[in-house]
């Protein structure tokens, strides 16, 4: 279970000082996947930096399965069962998916293990297995192996920054199915989607709405999603790409 | 075969990846003299009679053999400069390994400069792995200074791969090649340097026929306080391709000079330079941690997987 506790993340600016998190405070139960959804801008991504450790906080704590994981490093997070899927996927001149997979499970996977993660995303195993990650892979091909290394960690808490961007239509509701088959196999794990794509917002057990740097909403789906229909915080797939193909 | 102590054997481990005695024609040279030596049916090695060195002759229609010439150096105060001539027959395809590693224990610098030269035929391919390895405790230098001539026939191909990873305190290397129609010559380069090491590596590659090409590609990480510098030069004096690249990793204070060289005096050579020179990506280091390695473990993934 992950607890945020009047969060805060300030930039300086040329005033002074500006709030791009403001005393957010919620929490990410077991066994549940919370989407994190809300205007562009409004500080989700950085919520979600600021818990894997890669932005440190001005203000508040972040509890971890009941310890305070807020001074921790991103190391000792990652091994505490903190794991991150980047919204935009680093890219390695010479490491090769396997090795990628291979870190990210903490052991040295078997070819075998290793391409059932990739198949999980749709990746034909046996086609990138050995394949360096970088620059001769597609933004698609990234994420989705940006995925698989996430699921390969087995984590206490995943968590995923706009999954979807960068994301062709095809591949987008084979992300779904990753996304329903990770709920449906939560066991004593959770699950933080930032997204406000309402085919992801529908998997969600939860919504909360962050806008302006701080929770507008959240609620149970049922309760948050009819309410966010037609908005930017729940956009149809289709929408959004011809946007971005006009664009 | 003459015995070897410990120290050479793992210096041989390091350059050769050889345990023993290699298969196949074979020539191993330690402290300045020959330690072992085998010719096989269609290789013969022979020492040169008027300077120190070999000559290795690869007979033509030669498939899949090859042959092994270590170098290792445990004396401090050796200095040595050995001449290698190989003579590559026509349609000939072999694998040639060298290399050279020095302990130095001592205070007194030991040197080893190899001087290599290939002949090849037409048709003829060789693959040619080279490894430099120091190690050693003393003050003396470790320095290697090898000299790569290549001289290559219509249709003839080589790959080199030169590996230079750990240990070598100053190196001058030098690789000239002049090719012929329909020649291909590529270069995998891997150099890592530490401490305050200097690595210098000059290539001039002269594409003199119609159809040849040349790919020259350098990985290199320059730590603490290192000096290396790339300068690769193609001429194209025919119809032909050329590519080099210098794709390098700096930290602490080390530093990378690269010297991009191309001249096209054909209007149908088509040329190519690339050089990339930056610390590790930040967001690289970050991503790695946040799959659970500490960012020393992370920056060691993220070079290993660079020099591999």
């Amino acid at each position: 279970m992950l607890e945020l506790q009047h969060l805060s993340f300030e930039v300086a600016d040329e005033h002074g000082g500006k709030g791009i998190v403001k005393d957010v405070s919620l929490t990410i139960p077991d066994r549940e996947l919370v989407v994190i959804t809300g205007p562009n801008g409004g500080g989700k991504s950085t919520l979600a930096r600021l818990i894997a450790g890669v932005e440190t906080p001005t203000a508040g704590r972040i509890i971890f399965d009941g310890i305070d994981v807020t001074d921790l490093s991103i190391t000792e997070r990652a091994k505490r069962g903190i794991a991150f899927a980047f919204q935009q996927p680093v890219r390695f001149k010479g490491l090769q998916v396997l090795d990628l997979l291979r870190i990210a499970a903490g052991k040295r996977l078997g070819v075998g293990e290793a391409c059932e993660y990739l198949s999980a995303v749709g990746l034909c195993a046996k086609d990138y297995i050995d394949r360096e990650v970088n620059a001769s892979l597609s933004g698609g091909e990234l994420k989705r192996i940006e995925i698989a290394t996430v699921l390969a960690r087995s984590a206490r808490l995943s968590i995923f920054d706009e999954p979807e961007a960068g994301i062709d239509l095809w591949s987008f509701s084979n992300l779904i199915t990753v996304f329903e088959n990770m709920r449906r196999h939560i066991r004593d794990s959770s699950i933080m989607i930032i997204s406000h794509q309402e085919r992801i917002l529908s998997v969600a057990d939860r919504i909360v709405v962050i806008r302006e740097g701080r929770v507008a909403a959240q609620g149970p789906r049922e309760e948050i999603l009819p309410t966010l229909i037609g908005t930017t915080s729940a956009v149809a797939a289709c929408r959004q790409l011809t946007k971005e193909d006009r664009e | 075969m003459k015995q070897l102590n410990e120290i050479q054997l793992r210096l041989l481990q390091e350059v050769a990846d050889l345990h023993g005695v290699p298969e196949g024609a074979y020539n191993i040279r330690s402290n300045g003299e020959a330690a072992g030596r085998q010719s096989t049916a269609n290789i013969e090695i022979v020492p040169k009679t008027d300077k120190p060195g070999i000559e290795v002759h690869i007979r033509p229609g030669t498939k899949n053999e090859s042959v092994h010439i270590p170098v290792v150096l445990t004396e401090t105060g050796l200095k040595e400069t050995v001449y290698n001539d190989f003579y590559v027959g026509r349609d000939a395809d072999v694998v040639i390994v060298a290399g050279c590693g020095i302990d130095n224990c001592g205070n007194q610098d030991a040197q080893h400069d190899g001087i290599h030269t290939f002949y090849l035929e037409p048709g003829a391919h060789v693959k040619y792995v080279e490894k430099h390895y120091g190690s050693g405790s003393g003050a003396g230098k470790r320095i290697l200074n090898p000299v790569t001539e290549v001289h290559m026939d219509e249709n003839s191909s080589m790959e080199m791969e030169m590996v230079q990873i750990k240990g070598v305190d100053d190196t001058e290397r030098t690789t000239n090649a002049a090719l012929k129609a329909g020649a291909r010559l590529v270069v995998r380069e891997r150099l890592m340097t530490h401490e305050q090491q200097r690595a210098i590596s000059v290539y001039a590659v002269e594409l003199n026929g119609a159809g040849s090409s040349a790919d020259v590609v350098s990985r290199s990480v320059a730590r603490d306080d290192s000096y290396q510098k790339f300068d690769a030069k193609i001429l194209g004096n025919a119809p032909c391709q050329g590519h080099t690249e210098c794709d390098s990793i700096i930290m602490d204070r080390g530093r990378i000079l690269a010297v991009p060289g191309l001249e096209a005096n054909d209007v149908d050579a088509s040329l190519v330079h690339e050089a990339a020179i930056g610390k590790i990506a930040g967001e690289q280091l970050v991503k790695l941690m946040t799959l659970g390695l500490t960012e020393q473990e992370a920056e060691e993934q993220i070079i290993n997987g660079f020099l591999k």
